[in-house]
Formats: structure tokens, sequence, C-alpha cells
């Protein structure tokens, strides 16, 4: 009987510390020892993010695959068959978008708590559910202050200084069909000025670019070595720039955008457990606070941290100017997304060299004709600029949706069917815009001698 | 029994093109053939193509540009290759190694220094606007990239130009000699007359890789040209449009026309010495004062060439180069900062680009073998598809290999083909497969038929006449496709930045891709384009001393 009953302890010694060691080493078990994410975030940012996810879950080995945004997409894309990868890790909402659209990220939901839903007036998350912002960066405006001491340029400090004729030939910015987060700026100017008032300003700004870069480091790369004076820019490229020594400066113009930064899981991932994991260490406060690493800086997603960071720190959840001011509308942008980077591309990048001879022409014109009260100058000057404005198509045209089919090229179904060709669309506009540039021209030639 | 056995080695040939080319490739551009609305086979893209003004632009320019290429490139080449072949010339391998160097242009930083050198704003600028108040824009246009691409490319007629002229039968330069031919005549009527397939396989590859060459457009931010335009209209998100993949297909055809134009020029005349092997052209003394100015055009051309180099020192060893002419101050942060990270990323290279060059010659002299020396039927389109290889963006062969070994597990590794390392390694050599390809051809081009015959009539087979007379005899031709494949698969980016898939089994140049993300890692960055540089470098002249022990061999064993 005794012997029994100290059987029965033992046997129930045992269970008991074998249900231990099994609550104790749940956490660590749980996790997989492998966590594998697709970047293109600098190594500054990842090296600093794996280091403390490790340290937190030892055994948990991180590989950081750095690709372009574009790159990572299409590698997710063409190895779903045999999936590799935990993690999509980077900027652009976009690109998030497309691969949710091909069914290749899984839904999650966040256990973190004290997480808004909009920074400034951007959705901080996928409504979904199946990519989570996990930090925010602002648009501004960046320039090399050797540049603009030689060349005797007043730095700008807000958007519609960047199309003053001082600044011809100075400037350059990114194309929004090269970068995600560029494109968030051009549609919230449309969305915030209107459409065509929106895309007369762009083409102003865009008439004294030296140049439209086909990645959006290039940008920051062009300021900080002097190959232009200023460069619209995130806040980060602007601020670490100024950081490693760089004789630059970086201001936010009172009206700003926001971009969000993201995350997801992609769909069959090879290890779930870890990847849940590191999105809720990246929404964590002890993640969050990374971000204020002045090697990083990106806005964090929540309000909480703001109080541990320095002064000169922008919170999105308490200055209102901070991308506030337009009420962006996601559906509007997504409808169409492809027709305004086709857009940009005909009557800006492909054509830049015309329009920034309309551009000058124009601004030659107004400086010539400055102060003498010439109507009949004065009504040219105006012609040309409403020529240089022209949009091939109106906004209504933008939404609608068989018209932004065009530039889609994933059709739903075989059976779906789009009347019209990219092409055939582009080079309609190519026509009228080129044409539209060279009477600018004359007519700005014309007005200038009067 | 002897065409059995070619036809087995054409067509395993064929094979791999097939897998490791064609079918990744097609795979990738059959949108081009579609149409975008109903998806059925059709030309329109083609139609729309030719319809659009904005191609029709590029289209012209992209020929233009292609053109000049050759034209500046050939005036750089042309005194290097002479005067370090035909004349006894101290540090001719030191020159030659020196020539080669344009050709590596490491991604991104390359650009950087340019810029920072040649740029509006770039060091020689603000001299120009300090001294003279003028200002010359070198990198605008198309001028621009004319000027750029031919001191990047022009290694490519250099080489073979040299390896052709090595391989001269110096009895037919020694006979027009003995009647009286002399001097520029000897030069223009005997001695380039013969070097012309070499210096053909150089000048089509300059004409190839401007015609097709994206990186110096995008540089100088120059659109209107066809490659950065399917370029523009291939990577961005969520956007297939069609047109990228009709102008890779344009731009696919018309390579495979220059080539065939090229074989034309050298299709039925001999290049070949007579029952002898080749043994260079004589070399003879400079007097005094020619010397001195052979030594000046050289030393001006080597730093013109090699300026954009000089930039990446300076800036591999600057703190902070901004808007002035030179560095602020100068530091060696930035290599022990690589040194103590990136350890793998040199040895990767090393080794993936000596895999790629090798395997490279073996394929080409193979191919080049087939085709000049062998009746296999349609022995010609090998030549043609290894060398439309050069016109597929690298960003649509690792789109295609993603695409079509991502389903295909390697055997005892259990991985997907397309994560392995090696298709890194495959995915370079068939990239920088048309160089050797070129390179072989030329030189098989002077090597006698009627060695090989003799060799034969002696009793030797197949397999050991190759092995021991052709082989040999085409030496400088291969040592030639060696280094300039190895060269530029060190440094290559695009097709290896989509088929990466750890860190560990990275290269230099993804490793210079991820510095270059950030405003700090600019100088690490070039700093290991420097490194990429003097491994290629140091492999390069290793390869000549190889060609001169060689041609010494050679000349003392008695002919």
């Amino acid at each position: 009987m005794k012997l029994l009953n100290s059987c029965f302890t033992t046997i129930g010694r045992l269970a008991l510390s074998a249900a231990m060691v099994a609550l104790i080493a749940l956490p660590a078990q749980a996790l997989e020892k492998q966590l594998i994410v697709v970047t293109s975030f600098p190594k500054d940012l990842t090296n600093a993010f794996k280091a403390a996810f490790e340290k937190q879950n030892p055994g948990v080995k991180v590989e950081m695959l750095k690709k372009k945004t574009t790159a990572g997409v299409k590698y997710i894309q063409e190895t779903a068959s045999n999936n590799t990868t935990d993690i999509f890790w980077a900027s652009a909402p976009d690109a998030f978008e497309v691969l949710k659209g091909d069914g290749l990220l899984a839904k999650y939901t966040v256990k973190a708590k004290g997480i808004p839903d909009v920074i400034g007036s951007y959705p901080i998350n996928d409504p979904e559910g199946y990519y989570k912002g996990f930090a925010g960066a602002g648009y501004g405006m960046m320039w090399n202050t050797r540049y603009l001491k030689a060349k005797k340029l007043p730095a700008p400090a807000e958007w519609a200084d960047l199309t003053k004729a001082v600044y011809h030939g100075h400037t350059g910015m990114s194309a929004p069909s090269r970068s995600g987060t560029t494109h968030l700026t051009v549609e919230t100017i449309i969305q915030g000025e209107g459409w065509v008032k929106g895309w007369a300003m762009m083409k102003e700004i865009a008439g004294n670019f030296k140049t439209v870069t086909e990645r959006s480091f290039g940008v920051p790369d062009g300021v900080n070595s002097g190959q232009f004076g200023v460069g619209i820019v995130i806040d980060f490229f602007g601020l670490s720039s100024k950081a490693s020594g760089f004789p630059v400066d970086f201001v936010y113009p009172t009206v700003t955008t926001l971009v969000p930064a993201n995350v997801g899981i992609v769909n069959k991932a090879p290890h779930p457990q870890a990847a849940a994991a590191f999105i809720e260490f990246l929404l964590s406060t002890e993640g969050q606070e990374l971000l204020l690493n002045p090697k990083i800086r990106r806005l964090p997603v929540r309000p909480d941290i703001y109080a541990k960071a320095p002064k000169t720190f922008p919170n999105p959840f308490t200055d209102k100017t901070i991308g506030a001011k337009v009420k962006f509308d996601v559906k509007k942008s997504k409808s169409r997304y492809n027709l305004v980077n086709a857009m940009f591309d005909v009557m800006i990048t492909y054509r830049l060299d015309d329009l920034r001879k309309a551009t000058k022409a124009i601004q030659d014109a107004e400086k010539a004709q400055a102060g003498k009260n010439n109507a009949a100058a004065a009504k040219l000057i105006g012609e040309a600029k409403a020529l240089v404005a022209a949009l091939p198509i109106d906004e209504a045209t933008s939404l609608k949706n068989d018209f932004a089919a065009i530039f889609k090229k994933k059709r739903k179904k075989a059976t779906d069917k789009v009347t019209g060709r990219q092409a055939e669309v582009e080079q309609k506009w190519d026509t009228m815009v080129k044409s539209n540039y060279a009477k600018a021209i004359q007519l700005a030639d014309k007005a200038k001698s009067m | 029994m002897r065409i059995r056995s070619s036809y087995i080695v054409a067509s395993s040939l064929a094979l791999f093109l097939l897998v490791f080319l064609v079918v990744p490739v097609f795979k990738v551009v059959y949108v081009a053939f579609q149409d975008p609305s109903t998806g059925s086979l059709t030309l329109v893209n083609f139609i729309d193509f030719f319809k659009t003004s904005l191609f029709q632009e590029s289209f012209v320019n992209s020929f233009y540009v292609a053109g000049m290429a050759v034209l500046l490139a050939t005036i750089l080449a042309l005194p290097l290759a002479y005067f370090t072949t035909r004349f006894n010339f101290g540090g001719s391998i030191l020159i030659q190694t020196l020539g080669i160097v344009p050709l590596i242009m490491p991604p991104f930083v390359g650009a950087v220094a340019m810029q920072l050198f040649f740029g509006s704003n770039g060091s020689i600028n603000l001299l120009l606007d300090q001294w003279f108040g003028i200002n010359i824009p070198f990198m605008e246009g198309l001028n621009g990239v004319i000027l750029v691409e031919s001191v990047h490319y022009f290694p490519f007629i250099l080489i073979n130009l040299s390896a052709a002229l090595n391989n001269i039968d110096r009895s037919l330069e020694e006979a027009a000699q003995n009647l009286g031919c002399r001097g520029m005549r000897l030069f223009r009527r005997v001695v380039f007359p013969l070097a012309l397939p070499g210096y053909l396989a150089g000048a089509s590859l300059v004409f190839l890789k401007a015609f097709d060459d994206l990186g110096t457009p995008l540089l100088l931010n120059v659109n209107t040209m066809l490659a950065p335009q399917a370029y523009l209209r291939i990577s961005s998100i969520g956007i297939s449009d069609p047109m990228g993949y009709v102008i890779s297909c344009i731009l696919v055809f018309f390579s495979l026309l220059s080539i065939w134009a090229a074989t034309l020029a050298t299709k039925g005349r001999d290049y070949t010495g007579g029952g002898k092997g080749s043994a260079g052209l004589l070399k003879r003394d400079m007097r005094g004062w020619e010397k001195v100015g052979a030594y000046c055009l050289i030393i001006f051309l080597l730093l013109l060439v090699l300026s954009p180099h000089i930039a990446l020192v300076l800036l591999s060893f600057g703190t902070i180069w901004s808007f002035s002419v030179l560095p602020d101050a100068y530091t060696v942060a930035h290599y022990a900062e690589i040194f103590s990270t990136t350890g793998d990323y040199i040895s990767n290279t090393l080794m993936y680009a000596t895999m790629a060059a090798l395997f490279d010659v073996a394929f080409s002299v193979a191919i080049a073998y087939v085709v000049l020396r062998t009746n296999v039927i349609g022995r010609k389109w090998l030549d043609y598809i290894g060398t439309g290889a050069l016109a597929i963006p690298g960003v649509v062969l690792g789109i295609g290999y993603l695409r079509t070994f991502n389903d295909f597990n390697v055997p005892f590794i259990d991985k997907p083909l397309a994560s392995w390392w090696v298709i890194i390694v495959i995915a370079l050599a068939i990239r920088r497969l048309p160089y050797a390809l070129r390179a072989c051809t030329a030189a098989l081009h002077q090597v006698s038929v009627s060695l090989e015959e003799a060799g034969e009539n002696l009793g030797a087979n197949k397999p050991t006449v190759v092995r021991k007379i052709v082989v040999p005899l085409m030496a400088g031709g291969i040592v030639a496709g060696f280094i300039t494949s190895f060269a530029t698969a060190a440094v290559e980016l695009s097709a290896t930045l989509m088929l990466v898939t750890a860190e560990s089994d990275a290269p230099l140049a993804y490793g210079i891709y991820v510095f270059m993300q950030s405003a700090a890692g600019r100088g690490p960055g070039a700093a290991l384009g420097i490194v990429a540089v003097v491994v290629v470098a140091i492999g390069t002249y290793l390869s000549h001393h190889f060609i001169e022990r060689n041609k010494k061999l050679q000349a003392t064993t008695p002919g």
C-alpha cells in the first residue's frame, strides 16, 4: 500500500514536473529555430531589430534578405509554390497590396494593444488584417548647404517654393512608378489640392527638376554629392544623411504627407510562430523604442513612445500639421494607382526635357514682363501655363474602373475583357503632351519679346 | 561516327541553352505576344511599339549611341592594343591589365564616383567654373551616354584585338616586309585585316553592350533609349506592361542581327596563317622620341579611362565628399568596416565569378568548334542564342529562373534549385557567356584547319586534336574570354539580387547594394567596390602573365 502510494506520488511528481517543464519551455519551444525576412530596409534598421529580437528569443536565428521592394515582391510571387519566406517587411503599402491581391499574405490579428487606427490621416493597418503598419515617415525637403551657398539659393520651406524660378534645374525627386512612397506623396498632393490644381502644381515643381531618379535613394544620394541642390525625400533619408556628416539639412513643410512602413506574414510561412513573435516584437514598447535610434529614426505608431523621444522629434499624434490636412482616400488611390504612375511618367519622366524647356520659357517671360503691366503678354503667359498644366484625362475618367483597368495587366478571369491598350493610350497622351509643351514655349517666347 | 559525335556535342550544348536560357526567358517574355485584353496570341504589341513616338525616338537613340560608342571605343583601344603588341614595351602587361579595369564598374558606387568627378557639379566642372567660369556637360544627354559607354566598354576591343594581334602568323608580316611594305601601310593592309576577327568580336560586343546597356542611361537620367524604357516598364510593382517585354524581344532581335552582320564581314575570308602555329607579331624596339610620344599617349589614355576608378579610390578613402573638388578628409575606417563585416562576400565573389568564367570558356570553345568545324544543321543558332543572352535584362533572367526552377528540388540537398547558390553561378555564366563566345569564336577563326588535319593524318583522334592542337592555339582568345567574363561577372547585380536567398551566399555586388541603401554606407560601399576591382585586376594580371609565359614556351619550341 505504502509502495503503491509512493508509486503514485512519484508518478504524480513526474507528471507535475513534466507539466512544469512544458509550461516553462512553452514560449521558447513554440518558436521555430529560424525566421526568414525579406526586406527593403537598410542595414542600420534591420540589424538593430535582428539583434534585439534574437536577444529576446534565444535560439531563433533571423535571416534578413535584402531586396529592393520590387525585387522582393517578385521573389515572393515566384517562389510561392515552394515558399521559404516568413515575413515581408518594407515601406510601400502598394507592394503589400499586390501581394495581398495575389493571396500571398496570411491574415494575422495583432495581440499588442494601444495602437490607434490612424497616423496623421492615414490608416495604420490594412483594414482586412493582412499587413500592419509599424512606423511612419514624413515627406519633406532636404538640401545641400554648400550647393545653396555656392549658387546663392535660399533654403526652401514650403512645397510651393519649389515652383519658383530660382530653383530651376536645382531640384530632384524619384518617380512614383519607381517608389511606392513617392507615389503616396504625389497622390496626396493630387487629393489635397484637387485633380487639376494638384497636377498643375506637380508639373510646376517638376519643371524645375534637374532629374527624376530611378530609385528613391537616388534623391538623397544626389543631394549628398551635390549633383542637385534640393530633393523631395522621406525624413529619415534627409536626417540620416545629416547625421552621417554630409553638409545637408532637412525641413518638413507646414503641410506634409505621412507614409507608413509595413510588415506582413507571408502565406504558408515555414516558421509561423516566429513570424508572429516578430510582428508582436515590432509593435511592442521595446520594439517601438528602437525606432527612435537616430540611425533609424522613424515615427513610432505607439503614441506613448513619443514621451521618450527628443524634443525636436515630430509627433503626428499631437501635431496636426503633419499629414492631417488631407483626408486621404485609400480607395481612390488604389483604384487609379497604375494610372497615376503612367500619367506622371508620360507627362514628366519621359518628357522632362520638353517640360523643363517650357517651364524655363514661361519663367523667362514672367521675368521679362515683371512690373510692365502688359495685358496681352500676361494673357499669353497664362495660355502657356494652361498648356503645360493641361491633362489628357479628367478626374472622373481616372476613377472609371474600366479605364483604370487598361493599366492593370492582371485580368482576374480569362473572360475579363478590357478595351484599349496602355501603349495606345500612352501614345495619345504623349502626342498631346509633347505638342502642348512645344506650343507653350512658342507662346512664352512671344510674350517675352513683347 | 564522327558526324554522330558532333551531333551529340551540339545537342547537349543546345539542351543546356534551352533549359537555362530559352525556357526561363520565354516564361517571362511570352507576355509580349499576348493580347493584353484577351490573352490570345498576337503581334499587336509589336505594332504598338512601332507606332509609339517615344519608342521610335528611343530606337533611333539606341542605335546612334551604340554606333558612336564603337567609334570612340575604337579610338581609345587601338593605340593601346597596337603599342603593347607591336613593340617591345616596358610594362605592357601592366598596361593591358589597367586597360581592362574600366570594364569593372561596381554597381551604384561607380555611378556616384562618376558624378562626383565628371558631373555638372563634379570635380572637373567645379575647377573649370573656378578657373574659367564655364561648365561642360560631360554627363548629360546622349553624348554623355556615348562617352561613358565607350570608356566603360572599350576593353572589349582592347582585349580581343590584342589577342588577335598576338595570334597573327609572323611569316605573313615578314613576307609583306620583304616585299617592301612598312609602317602604317603594313598595319592597314596586312596586320589589321589579319586581326579583323578579333576587332570585330570586340566591336560587336561594344555595340551590343551600348545598345542593351541599362546602367549608364539610368545613371545619366536618359530615359529615351530602349533598354531603360524596357527596365522602367518591367520592374515597377504591380505593373507588367507588355511593352517592357516587347522591347526586350526587340533588343534580342537587333543584337542577333548585328552579330549576323559581323559574321558577314568575316565570311569567306581566311584569317589563318600558313602551315605554322602562330607566334605573334614581330616586336621591334622604338626609337627614343617615339618611345616618349607613345608613353605620353598611353598615359593620357589610361588616365582618361581610369578617372572613374581614381574617383572611386578617393570616395573609398574620403570622409565626406560633397560639392567639392576633393573629399574633405581621408580615413581608412571604411576599409576597416568592410573587412570586419563582410568576409564572405569576397570569397563568394571569387568562387562564383571563377566558376562562371571557366564554364563560359569551356562552353564557348565547344560552341565555336561546332559552329566553325562541323556541319551540324542549325549550328549557327547555338552562337546566336548564346550571344542573345547579352540582350536579356538581368532581372528578366532572375525572374525566369525563380519561375522555372522553384519547383525543382535538387536531389540530396533537398532544396529548390532556384534557392541553391549554384543557380547564381549559372545565371552569371549565362549572362557573361556572350563575351567568352565572341572571344573564342574569333580565336578559332585564326587557327588553320590544316594543322588539325595534319594532327589527324598522324593518327590523333578528334578529342586529342582539340586538346593538343586547337585549344593551345586558341589560348589567347580563351584567356581574353575568361578575363572579360570573370571581370564582369564579379560585379553583376541585377540577376544576383533576385536570386540570393541567404546572406552567407551573397557576392560583393549584393554587399555594395546593402551599403548603398543608407547615406553612411557610401564610403564602405566604395571600399567594397575597390576590393572588387583589385581582385579582378589581380586575376587579369595573372592571366596575362600566363599568356606571356605560354608564348615564350611556344617561341622556344622549334616551329
